[in-house]
């Protein structure tokens, strides 16, 4: 049984691939076909060989976690070393096909006047007079010779000649429409009176990798993203482009970014601090209270204290905003009634950070007394019998047997509530939005800005479009100081292999 | 560790417990009366509202441009789908990790901690791109379907939620298992009929955790979600109150508590599965 069940589940899986990889072929994605039959190989072999059995209780999880969580940090990395961003969204395939498609008036060829036609289905109909004096049929984009007595040429007096009046109306409509001589030369309305012989500006000399303009001669060849001549002048668009390190330059030589970088680097490690710290000591508190089985109406506090945490945090900030209102909020109007004034909290840099650390308080420390809760309920009731036996005080019990074994399955959490504090864009984004901003400084920066919040506004707020480039090259470094601080972290706790083979 | 308390022991655990109810529940408490104040705004509220109505309420389900209703059900929906498969898959992982010897263990141990730090929201962009392919092959599983917001929720299943089961697991003792062996169990049947039961509390932990996070989750959603009738709450909600929401503080807070009773309703329902001590009663047994 156990086995048809395997063999089902594989069959589909490989069915999955093979449809995957089918589709990949016809899209000729050779890399990713390439990642995709490795991929399928392995697991394959993971559920048939029998050495394979433990990693068959891995597959699911690691599969989403390297598609969705490594494969878009490796791509963020790639994308840390390239330009793409607003100016540099196109590859370089679609920047030169969008050049080659320029055309300038070659005013040498004169001008072409018109007169222009409706037929019955509303489609518009012209007749040109080159300055030659040949005329021209015009229609749907296409042109043609013709005579005076010709039947086509007669065929224009039933429809109906525009007037001025309605070719004034109709500019917009003129004004798109084209009709070629040739694949490259075109009949374009120059104004109202006439239209002009238009021609490519550029030519894309595929084997040197060069743009020339045809009318001046200067030839373009691409620098760091852009087609540029050898006076410095770029083309636009440019594209997207590998330009190595230049976003970390950026970050750390330009005096616009990395100003007021080290006061908001401060700050977010203190923020990051102070929420584990605060949520922590107060969760474990609770937890060893209310896990006491003498305490009467334990039920109801943790009921209650849960509550906090069961409201979704970005509805908490809203609402905690609201009672932080500096005129309006009730806290401040207990503060007027009780110490006579208020606290601008949102306006003060030292209020706005203490609002902070309060909210934080009250969304996170439910989360530490569940996973203390958790903890405290696993240990091993037996080892405290022990401990009395041998005489052992509360704080005996408490430091050499609670805590050890606590911090066995806490401590890890501790780590990443302190590297999602780090990082924790909401909270601060919707209570404070940053503000107040720091007095002096060129770019966006406010004193309650985490990191994350800084260079969010760099990035996407600055008013000069997205920089993907850099906002990606930022990421990177709060990665490697997140990072960092949690492999330190993991190597002080590395005890916990230890203690963990020891259990 | 516990004893019986004394007067005195017993009178300053309830008041400080008293303090942080208050604490806790205030906001709380604040907002449901926000909700039945047909004043709509800030200004004046008292706790207990003077002529309570529920116009906030009623606003709420008929609003036509806001169908704050249905993005509660899409939320709960992704929520409860999100969250039991990734107990499944974490519960799975967390088991190999804590009972097998394996090649890469502590490697992979390691990096799902560490991947863990990376910053989901700046990688929205290339994880918007790779939906977009990925519903090039499976349009169920591409932008804007619920499908593809759950898939990616997945890719956190490990991670935090896998250490902390894994903890838990290591503290319940070898030997049921191996008892269960040697009476001919398979290591699939050991951890399906023995582990997992005695883990209902962490796996009560785990899906409340993945749950409320889900639920609470507004950039990706935001990014991937594009179409009024598929946003979840957290993406509708914040939309409704943009720019306005001293405005509208009277509807927000309809808004908001509708939308947090349903998290409050499962609390409360599955707390006693959080009660355990069940691992040392079962080797005891």
């Amino acid at each position: 049984m156990a086995k048809l069940i395997k063999g089902v589940f594989l069959g589909v899986l490989n069915v999955v691939f093979i449809w995957t990889a089918l589709f990949l072929l016809g899209h000729q994605a050779y890399w990713v076909l390439l990642l995709l039959v490795l991929g399928a190989a392995l697991v394959n072999f993971i559920f048939i060989s029998e050495k394979g059995y433990p990693y068959r209780y891995l597959l699911p999880a690691s599969f989403f976690m390297i598609l969705l969580v490594v494969y878009p940090i490796v791509y963020t990395v790639y994308v840390s070393v390239t330009n793409y961003g607003t100016g540099n969204i196109l590859s370089k395939e679609q920047a030169v096909t969008q050049l080659q498609e320029r055309r300038i008036l070659d005013a040498e060829a004169g001008n072409y006047t018109y007169t222009a036609y409706r037929d019955g289905a509303g489609e518009l109909w012209f007749l040109f007079t080159s300055p030659q004096g040949e005329l021209l049929l015009g229609h749907a984009g296409r042109l043609e010779p013709v005579q005076e007595g010709d039947e086509r040429f007669s065929q224009l007096a039933q429809f109906t000649e525009l007037t001025r009046a309605d070719l004034v109306r109709a500019t917009n409509e003129l004004s798109a429409l084209s009709f070629a001589f040739d694949e490259t030369w075109q009949l374009q309305m120059r104004n109202i009176n006439y239209f002009g012989v238009y021609r490519p500006q550029y030519e894309y000399i595929r084997e040197r990798d060069e743009l020339i303009d045809l009318e001046s001669g200067t030839v373009y060849r691409p620098v760091l993203g852009y087609f540029e001549a050898p006076d410095g002048t770029r083309l636009t668009p440019g594209f997207r482009e590998v330009i190595g390190l230049n976003n970390f330059r950026r970050l750390f030589t330009n005096p616009q970014v990395t100003g007021p970088f080290v006061r908001v680097f401060i700050w977010t490690v203190q923020w990051a601090l102070l929420s584990v710290g605060c949520t922590f000591a107060v969760g474990l508190f609770l937890a060893i209270l209310l896990n006491d089985p003498y305490l009467r109406l334990r039920k109801f506090y943790r009921s209650v204290l849960i509550l906090p945490y069961a409201v979704p945090a970005f509805i908490s900030a809203l609402i905690w905003r609201g009672l932080f209102h500096t005129e309006l909020g009730i806290i401040n109007q207990v503060l007027r009634a009780t110490i006579g004034s208020g606290v601008p909290w949102l306006q003060d840099p030292v209020w706005a950070k203490v609002a902070l650390v309060i909210l934080n308080l009250w969304l996170g420390f439910p989360y530490m007394m569940l996973v203390c809760l958790g903890a405290l309920q696993s240990i091993d009731h037996e080892m405290y019998e022990a401990a009395v036996v041998d005489g052992a005080s509360s704080w005996q019990q408490f430091y050499h047997i609670t805590l050890p074994l606590l911090m066995v399955s806490v401590a890890p959490l501790l780590i990443a509530s302190f590297s999602f504090n780090f990082n924790n864009f909401s909270v601060i984004y919707l209570l404070t939005r940053g503000r107040p901003p720091m007095v002096g400084a060129q770019t966006p920066a406010g004193h309650t800005d985490i990191l994350i919040s800084y260079t969010y506004r760099l990035a996407f707020e600055s008013g000069r479009g997205v920089d993907y480039g850099l906002a990606s090259a930022v990421t990177l470094v709060i990665f490697l100081i997140t990072g960092a601080i949690t492999f330190i972290n993991f190597r002080f706790t590395g005890t916990l292999e230890e203690v963990r083979k020891n259990v | 560790m516990y004893r019986r308390h004394s007067l005195f022991g017993s009178l300053w655990r309830h008041a400080v417990l008293l303090l942080f109810v208050v604490f806790a529940l205030f906001p709380i408490l604040w907002v449901i009366s926000a909700s039945f104040n047909p004043a709509n705004t800030l200004v004046g509220q008292r706790l207990i509202p003077g002529n309570p109505s529920l116009a906030n309420y009623r606003e709420v389900f008929t609003s036509e441009q806001y169908p704050i209703a249905l993005w509660i059900k899409n939320s709960i929906v992704i929520g409860l789908i999100t969250s039991t498969l990734v107990v499944i898959m974490t519960s799975f992982a967390a088991y190999a990790f804590s009972r097998f010897r394996f090649r890469g263990r502590r490697t992979g141990l390691f990096a799902s901690l560490l991947i863990q730090v990376f910053p989901q929201m700046l990688a929205a962009v290339s994880i918007y791109l790779l939906v977009l392919s990925i519903g090039r092959i499976f349009p169920a599983l591409g932008i804007n379907t619920h499908a593809g917001l759950i898939m990616v929720y997945l890719g956190g299943a490990m991670g935090v939620n896998a250490w902390l089961m894994k903890g838990y697991f290591d503290t319940i003792p070898n030997s049921l298992e191996e008892s269960a062996m040697i009476d001919g169990a398979s290591p699939f049947q050991a951890f399906y009929l023995i582990i997992l039961p005695l883990a209902r509390p962490i796996l009560a932990v785990v899906f409340l955790l993945q749950f409320i996070g889900t639920y609470s989750e507004l950039i990706l959603a935001s990014v991937l979600i594009s179409s009024t009738e598929k946003y979840t709450l957290a993406v509708g909600l914040q939309l409704f109150i943009h720019d306005q929401y001293a405005s509208r503080w009277g509807v927000f807070a309809a808004a908001s508590v509708l939308g947090a009773l349903p998290i409050v309703i499962l609390f409360l329902f599955l707390q006693k599965h959080l009660v355990a001590g069940l691992t040392s009663g079962a080797v005891k047994g």
